[in-house]
């Protein structure tokens, strides 16, 4: 058992979001939800950060910002996409400046439905992704051997 | 004595040849030569006197004197043209008033005036004698290659490079002069020539700048120079002597007030507050002007002679409060320059303030004149010398290579131009990081103040910040590492590298040697001059030497560790992929660009001089008040 | 003290420094927590966050940012040893000073603008408590005519009642050495995010974890200091030390950051009023 999944800080990216999974991303921080209890933290920076959360579907101008993100994440690392949109793009999915869902650009480990997203349902996703996290960790300890 | 003399003289012998001798490769030939001969014969003379104590010569005759009158006529008949016809006439009317004081002088009491010993060479003569030899030789070599590239840069100029070395070298023989004279009268002589020589420098440029700036630097030290001939002639007139080493034995009503009027001299070579402009205006002189007269070697004069009146507050009834108030002047000087220093966008400017701010503690240290303090203010002196003329020279092969010196474009000067950059890196650390050179004497300022004069500490408090404020600042920008510009290629001329690379061992070498400086030369003079010395404990010492070779061991890690997983800034998610850039609005790439602060609006340059110089005059005042 | 004891409190000051420090950094967030109405995270969280970022891969942005953020992790350790080795404080407070300007220098070294502002904000912190942490050393010299640490330590008399301005001045500028709001202008423990993290914001994985150790180390050694004012009696130094302590957490929780200039401005103010004028005060008496 490493430490990685008692330390999970994460980054989380607003790609076009309409502010809904936002709210609740950081609702999950408050009093009533308080993921600090679990050691998460919400970093800012990507360079300190293991987990990616997104919310919002990805279009042409966002898309190189979260590839840009997630490559300056140190490995391991996994990706959370919060909400409708960062799954599959939502209802925004057939207009002419969105792409899809945030696995056009980056690989997502976990899905976290719901329009918007709720706080239990985002909490679960990144506890999910601390499986993935552990997962990914040792698996770097086994290629580095 | 044959060293003492030789070393006054010889570089006088070198800068008559340098002036008739006009061709390149013979200039080259002799300046590469005399610097060899003058470190050579420097080393010789510590070799000679270095366990004797205090040695006097008498060494003179009324001959000697005459010539040293005529000459001073002379010059003084130069100057007084040279301002006429640059109607500058209050630097003309001082140089009048002096003349006429000599004169008066001398027909006056010429004939009696008769000093027991004319030269001397103690411990600190020593150290002065080490750092004008090899740092004077050594900025000398540099302007060999320094002044072509200068001329080249600055094609207006007229090119007078032969009168340019003949001042650099007389400017040496005056130096010597200055730290071997025991005679005041022979020692005001030198002085006076140090004074010329640096006016004639500053105006080397000859444009309306340098002319106007080379008249105030000339006005103040004329001023000074004025205390000093009004010292002297108080001194004999009262007290029939004009010895510098009988100064402590006399009674305080005769010793007082001359010390004042020397200290005062002091303070204006030094450029302590007040006085403090004619320095900055001296750097528009070409860089080794700055680096020689400006900062390692002539501005020295000044605090060396108020060192050598530290007795004399330390031990004369009265002389303590007398030495308060000349450690008062320091104190605001070490202060407001520090803070006028964050303001400065210009490195020489920065490296001109930080000079006058360190002659400020060292006079502050020498003001109160207890042997810890006295320690500390001749440990200044040393590291100061060796690291500001490393980075003075540094700065000026920078500039040729950068166009211009200003501390903004020295970003990631370490990937442009290395071997310079770790100069000057080396150079910062000397001047204020524990555990280089300076700050082991700021430490022992400290002790030394705190048991003294506590308030005096709170000067040193506010200033140390303030110092590590601006060069941090700076070490930041030259430490940086940045792409280097397509086609970007240094040049440096061999005669600039070798010196540089020299200060910098120079340096180094004297960080992690300062306890053997201190044990065999500054302990001995302080020991015979105060009957007690100073000295840092063992252990602290083991710890100093121990954290100096972790900073220097430690980035030699560097050569082995060359593999990283290079990831980009972080940008906010907007790095184009090409390094250092990013897509700014409408899209547009645009590159990183940082600035510094300079926090001009609370350490602005032109508020502080007032409040500066409107206290340092009222202390200075309240000083000759005392003396009285 | 004599050599064989003063190699032993080092070596206890290596290893236990850290521990000290990871606790209090966890019972710190703890208490935070609890004023703002949370549950907050596990006691010994601190050392979960550094064993991870010792595991995580390294990245950097170049190879010297490694070794000068290893220099300041040195040189904190550093000035620890040699004040509990009760050695010279003034010393100890310049190596401090040696370990911070790396730190400011690792981050000028990454040329990144968010660590850039941090390292020009760090300086401005270390210009605005600077002065106050030399008259501390100054103050404690007059009453104990004593530059060492343990000669200090054993003066007679507790050095609050007689420092007492100068106590408060350091108690003020601790705010500042802590990295407590609202003088965490050059990084934060929190999510204030308009610097991202400032200084730090270029290191990650086992630097980070570095620095964070290094914090700690830092933290306990200023907690050494504030024990110094009551030395006399060790359980009330360290009583007060944990007061102090809970004092910055809850001046931490009930303000928000202000600008540099007040950071300066106050810094100064108060170590011209309080910490001058104590030291006037001993100098007249």
């Amino acid at each position: 058992m490493s430490y990685m999944p008692k330390s999970p800080w994460l980054v989380h990216y607003d790609a076009s979001s309409c502010n809904g999974c936002d709210i609740e991303v950081l609702a999950c921080l408050t009093p009533l939800y308080d993921v600090e209890r679990f050691g998460i933290l919400n970093i800012g920076n990507p360079k300190h950060a293991d987990i990616f959360v997104v919310t919002g579907s990805v279009n042409e101008q966002n898309k190189s910002v979260i590839k840009n993100i997630y490559d300056q994440m140190p490995n391991p690392k996994v990706v959370v996409a919060v909400g409708a949109c960062a799954s599959s793009g939502g209802v925004f999915r057939e207009c002419y400046n969105v792409q899809g869902g945030v696995d056009n650009v980056i690989p997502v480990d976990v899905y976290v439905p719901g329009c918007a997203a709720r706080p239990e349902a985002i909490i679960d996703g990144v506890v999910q992704a601390l499986g993935v996290l552990e997962g990914k960790y040792k698996n770097m300890v086994k290629v580095a051997k | 004595m044959n060293t003492v003399l030789f070393l006054i003289l010889f570089p006088v012998i070198v800068a008559i040849l340098l002036l008739v001798l006009r061709q390149l490769a013979v200039r080259k030939f002799i300046v590469v030569a005399s610097t060899i001969v003058l470190i050579v014969a420097s080393i010789f003379l510590v070799v000679q006197y270095f366990n004797t104590g205090a040695v006097f010569f008498e060494f003179g005759s009324y001959a000697i004197n005459l010539g040293i009158f005529i000459i001073e006529v002379i010059l003084a008949a130069i100057i007084i043209f040279i301002s006429i016809k640059h109607k500058q006439f209050l630097a003309a009317l001082l140089m009048l008033i002096g003349a006429a004081a000599t004169i008066w002088f001398e027909i006056a009491h010429g004939e009696e005036v008769h000093a027991a010993n004319n030269l001397f060479v103690d411990n600190l003569s020593l150290i002065m004698t080490i750092i004008i030899g090899v740092i004077g030789g050594l900025i000398a070599l540099f302007s060999l290659g320094y002044m072509e590239d200068y001329h080249h840069h600055h094609p207006n100029v007229k090119n007078r490079v032969p009168f340019f070395f003949f001042i650099v070298y007389v400017f040496l023989g005056a130096m010597f002069g200055v730290v071997f004279a025991n005679n005041l009268m022979w020692l005001f002589f030198f002085w006076e020539i140090t004074t010329f020589c640096s006016f004639f420098l500053i105006g080397y440029g000859r444009d309306e700048v340098a002319i106007k700036n080379a008249f105030n630097a000339l006005k103040m030290n004329l001023l000074g120079g004025l205390g000093f001939s009004a010292a002297i002639i108080f001194l004999f007139t009262n007290a029939n002597t004009i010895e510098l080493n009988q100064l402590p034995g006399l009674a305080s009503a005769v010793v007082l007030l001359p010390v004042a009027l020397l200290s005062f001299a002091g303070m204006t070579k030094s450029a302590q507050m007040p006085f403090s402009s004619w320095l900055l205006g001296a750097m528009v002189a070409p860089t080794p002007v700055s680096a020689l007269l400006h900062s390692s070697t002539m501005v020295k004069a000044g605090v060396y002679l108020i060192i050598r009146l530290s007795p004399v507050f330390a031990f004369v009834d009265g002389g303590a409060l007398l030495g308060l108030f000349v450690s008062m002047v320091g104190a605001v000087t070490f202060l407001i320059t520090a803070f006028m220093a964050i303001s400065q966008t210009d490195a020489k400017r920065v490296l001109a303030y930080s000079t006058i701010s360190n002659l400020g503690l060292i006079i502050v240290c020498a003001g109160i004149g207890s042997y810890q303090l006295v320690w500390a203010a001749i440990m200044i002196v040393i590291f100061h010398a060796v690291a500001k003329a490393l980075l003075f020279l540094s700065v000026g092969t920078v500039e040729h290579n950068l166009g211009d010196r200003v501390i903004e474009s020295m970003d990631g000067l370490i990937t442009k131009m290395p071997v310079v950059a770790v100069g000057m890196v080396i150079g910062i650390a000397g001047m204020f990081l524990a555990p280089f050179g300076m700050l082991i004497s700021k430490w022992a300022a400290l002790e030394g103040l705190v048991t003294a004069n506590p308030i005096l500490t709170v000067f040193v408090a506010f200033g140390s910040a303030a110092t590590l404020f601006f060069w941090t600042k700076w070490l930041g920008k030259i430490i940086m590492i940045k792409e280097k510009p397509a086609g970007f290629e240094a040049k440096i001329p061999t005669s600039e590298k070798f010196t540089l690379t020299t200060l910098a061992i120079l340096t180094v070498v004297a960080c992690l040697g300062f306890s053997l400086i201190s044990k065999y030369s500054l302990e001995p003079f302080i020991f015979a001059n105060y009957g007690n010395t100073y000295m840092l404990s063992q252990s602290n010492v083991a710890i100093l030497v121990m954290m100096m070779a972790f900073v220097i061991v430690l980035p030699l890690s560097l050569l082995f560790h060359k593999d990283i997983n290079y990831r980009p800034q972080y940008l906010a998610g907007t790095n184009t992929g090409e390094k250092e850039k990013f897509y700014g609005s409408l899209g547009l790439t645009r590159e990183i660009t940082l600035r510094s602060f300079y926090l001009s609006n609370i350490f602005g340059e032109e508020k502080l001089f007032k409040l500066g110089v409107i206290s340092s005059i009222l202390l200075i005042i309240i000083m000759f008040g005392v003396g009285m | 003290m004599s050599g064989i004891n003063v190699w032993i409190s080092v070596v206890l000051y290596i290893i236990f420094a850290p521990i000290a420090g990871g606790l209090i950094a966890g019972i710190d967030r703890i208490i935070s927590a609890r004023m703002q109405g949370r549950v907050g995270p596990p006691l010994l969280q601190p050392f979960y966050d550094v064993f991870k970022l010792m595991a995580k891969e390294s990245i950097a942005v170049n190879r010297q940012q490694k070794l000068y953020v290893f220099c300041f992790l040195f040189f904190v350790i550093v000035t620890g040893a040699i004040f509990f080795a009760g050695g010279d404080l003034l010393l100890a407070i310049f190596a401090l000073t040696l370990a911070s300007i790396f730190l400011i220098i690792a981050a000028y070294s990454t040329f990144s603008p968010y660590a850039y502002i941090g390292a020009e904000r760090e300086m401005l912190q270390v210009m605005a408590y600077e002065p106050m942490v030399i008259l501390t050393v100054v103050g404690m010299f007059m009453v104990t005519k004593s530059f060492n640490v343990l000669d200090i330590a054993s003066y007679s008399q507790p050095l609050l009642y007689t420092l007492p301005g100068i106590f408060l001045g350091f108690l003020f500028i601790l705010t500042i050495k802590f990295r407590k709001s609202p003088f965490d202008i050059s990084m934060s423990h929190h999510a204030h995010q308009e610097i991202v993290r400032g200084v730090i914001t270029e290191f990650s994985g086992p630097e980070l974890a570095m620095v964070e150790v290094a914090h700690w180390y830092e933290n306990v050694f200023l907690l050494g200091i504030v024990c110094l004012f009551f030395a006399s009696n060790w359980i009330i130094a360290i009583v007060l030390a944990i007061v102090v302590y809970l004092l910055e957490i809850y001046i931490d929780n009930n303000n928000s950051r202000l600008k540099w200039q007040h950071t300066l401005g106050s810094a100064w103010i108060v170590a011209l009023i309080l910490g001058v004028g104590n030291i006037a005060f001993l100098a007249l008496r």
